[in-house]
């Protein structure tokens, strides 16, 4: 049983790393926003910490959000639609084997991004941090991208095959905007500053700004809260979609 | 023994009926070929039989249990039509994935040999030609050592050559003892592989029998001519003929046209414009499905 769910996270996470389309890209985009705006443009210190470090919190934070958002929408969105999930469904594969590779490969994807951003930070960008804070930054951020995978699922079930990659796209880039990632949060016009209390991306992205030392918006507790809130919502959602597509009268 | 079978099966979509009724046996060791035009119920019944969905009355038994059960699942083995495969993984990775569902699956080498696939078995699916693409599925539907397999138009799409290499795999698995639910539109590949034959029509069963019972039905041929007779009159000349206009002509399908047209003749001397043809598949199609509605 163990070991059939670890041939179902291997297949899944080689079959990501070998499309450049999903592994490149969700790599390449956090990587190449952090050398622009955390090494190049280097600003002032932003409330309390160094650009490198504020910077490196945000763009982990879009990396592991957007990993997770296309990992699972995007995958399970095209299984779905092209009829790769009813040949699986046909076999007599536990589903929950299914569901956990496709949960655990976005999560190593978000761990490798993760990793790549701490190097950057600590060699070119010159981030310095207590061992410790560094392990719980990269904790909380790869924790926190457990409620986008509930997200992804949710609206894997409910996109078709091809727009998946574009509506993922629209979901993700206005979230991360208004959440402040690419901008910081103060520079906003005041309804979007609203508007970021509702999107899981602000409460990960302050979340980690926290446990980083900055001096922001509530405390980490309660963006964990936030966040644990926003993953349940969308769990429960997740499953009824779930439970209506497997009892859904397929045509044919 | 009965390995599979639907009784008394009606599956409805909205306002579309799929199957009316049917009663489909597949014994053991036999192949049934379910074979009809697209529309016609077959993947319907191959997705009953393989619990993907459940019929409106009647019941779907897959020995003797209901498909949905794990216990029916791991005996299955499916070939469906899928849209698109992940591309990225190896064809080992793949058969070795499909194999640890299953309790007891073939030896991994001997699932290569069993589909053709030696040699390309570090190759990405996505690379592959689409003959081999439908040996991995045929693969994956074995590699659970299965008792049964549902293969829904297995051959759609591939050249004549990549369609006898499937064949010749598919025949040995029946020959090792094994069950099979085949669906096509290929008369031939009925002909070529099954023991029994059911022609399926608007979701009813049109005929059924061994393969060369079939032949003889379908050996239809096209009568075309010009006659005032009105077609009750024709239909009314012979057996399994089924009539239609085109215009000024009118088109006949019929099994025996040597006798029909003599009758032809002989109550309209002035036909004229007389053709006489091979029906295609859809003809015969036809003088089956009229003959029976």
């Amino acid at each position: 049983m163990t070991k059939a769910i670890l041939l179902e996270i291997q297949c899944e996470f080689l079959s990501l790393l070998r499309m450049p389309r999903y592994s490149v890209s969700i790599v390449a985009f956090p990587v190449m926003f952090y050398v622009f705006f955390g090494v190049v443009l280097k600003n002032g210190p932003l409330n309390g910490i160094g650009p490198s470090v504020y910077v490196l919190c945000t763009m982990a934070a879009f990396g592991v959000m957007f990993a997770a958002l296309m990992g699972l929408g995007v995958g399970i969105a095209a299984e779905r639609g092209l009829g790769w999930l009813e040949v699986k469904r046909a076999s007599p594969m536990p589903p929950s084997g299914w569901f956990i590779a496709k949960l655990v490969s976005a999560l190593m994807f978000g761990t490798i991004i993760v990793t790549i951003l701490f190097t950057l930070a600590v060699t070119v960008g010159g981030a310095r941090m207590p061992v410790q804070q560094w392990a719980e930054l990269g904790g909380a951020l790869v924790g926190g991208a457990l409620p986008f995978c509930a997200i992804g699922f949710f609206l894997g079930y409910l996109i078709t095959p091809n727009s998946a990659p574009a509506m993922i796209n629209l979901v993700a880039m206005p979230m991360a905007f208004c959440s402040g990632l690419w901008v910081p949060l103060q520079f906003l016009p005041h309804p979007l500053q609203q508007i970021a209390q509702a999107l899981p991306a602000y409460h990960l992205s302050e979340m980690t700004l926290a446990v980083a030392g900055a001096s922001g918006h509530g405390s980490v507790v309660s963006h964990i809260q936030a966040l644990a809130g926003i993953t349940a919502v969308f769990v429960v959602l997740g499953w009824r979609v779930w439970r209506r597509d497997e009892s859904r009268v397929h045509a044919g | 023994m009965v390995i599979a079978e639907l009784r008394n099966v009606t599956k409805r979509y909205g306002p579309v009926t799929a199957l009316a009724g049917i009663n489909l046996e597949i014994p053991r060791g036999q192949l049934l070929a379910l074979l009809g035009p697209n529309g016609a119920g077959k993947t319907t019944a191959v997705r009953l039989l393989l619990g993907l969905s459940t019929p409106d009355s009647g019941a779907a038994r897959i020995f003797a249990r209901d498909p949905r059960e794990r216990s029916a699942r791991t005996r299955t083995g499916a070939m469906l039509q899928v849209g698109r495969v992940p591309e990225t993984l190896r064809v080992s990775e793949h058969i070795r994935l499909f194999s640890s569902y299953y309790p007891n699956p073939l030896p991994f080498d001997e699932v290569v040999h069993a589909a053709g696939l030696e040699g390309i078995e570090r190759r990405l699916f996505g690379r592959l030609s689409g003959g081999q693409k439908q040996r991995v599925l045929f693969a994956l539907a074995i590699c659970g050592n299965p008792d049964i397999l549902m293969l829904d138009e297995p051959t759609a799409g591939l050249d004549v050559d990549s369609r006898r290499g499937l064949w010749r795999h598919i025949r040995s698995f029946v020959a090792r003892g094994g069950s099979v639910l085949l669906t096509t539109h290929y008369l031939e590949e009925a002909d070529a592989l099954a023991d029994r034959i059911v022609v399926l029509n608007q979701g009813r069963i049109a005929a059924e029998g061994t393969s060369s019972e079939i032949r003889q039905r379908t050996a239809s041929r096209k009568i075309r001519c010009i006659t005032s007779l009105e077609e009750p009159q024709i239909a009314a000349l012979a057996d399994r003929v089924s009539v239609r206009r085109d215009g000024l002509f009118t088109e006949i399908v019929a099994t025996d046209s040597d006798h029909l047209v003599r009758r032809l003749f002989a109550q309209d001397p002035n036909m004229h414009d007389l053709e006489v043809t091979n029906a295609g598949l859809e003809e015969a199609f036809l003088a089956i499905t009229e003959a029976r509605s």
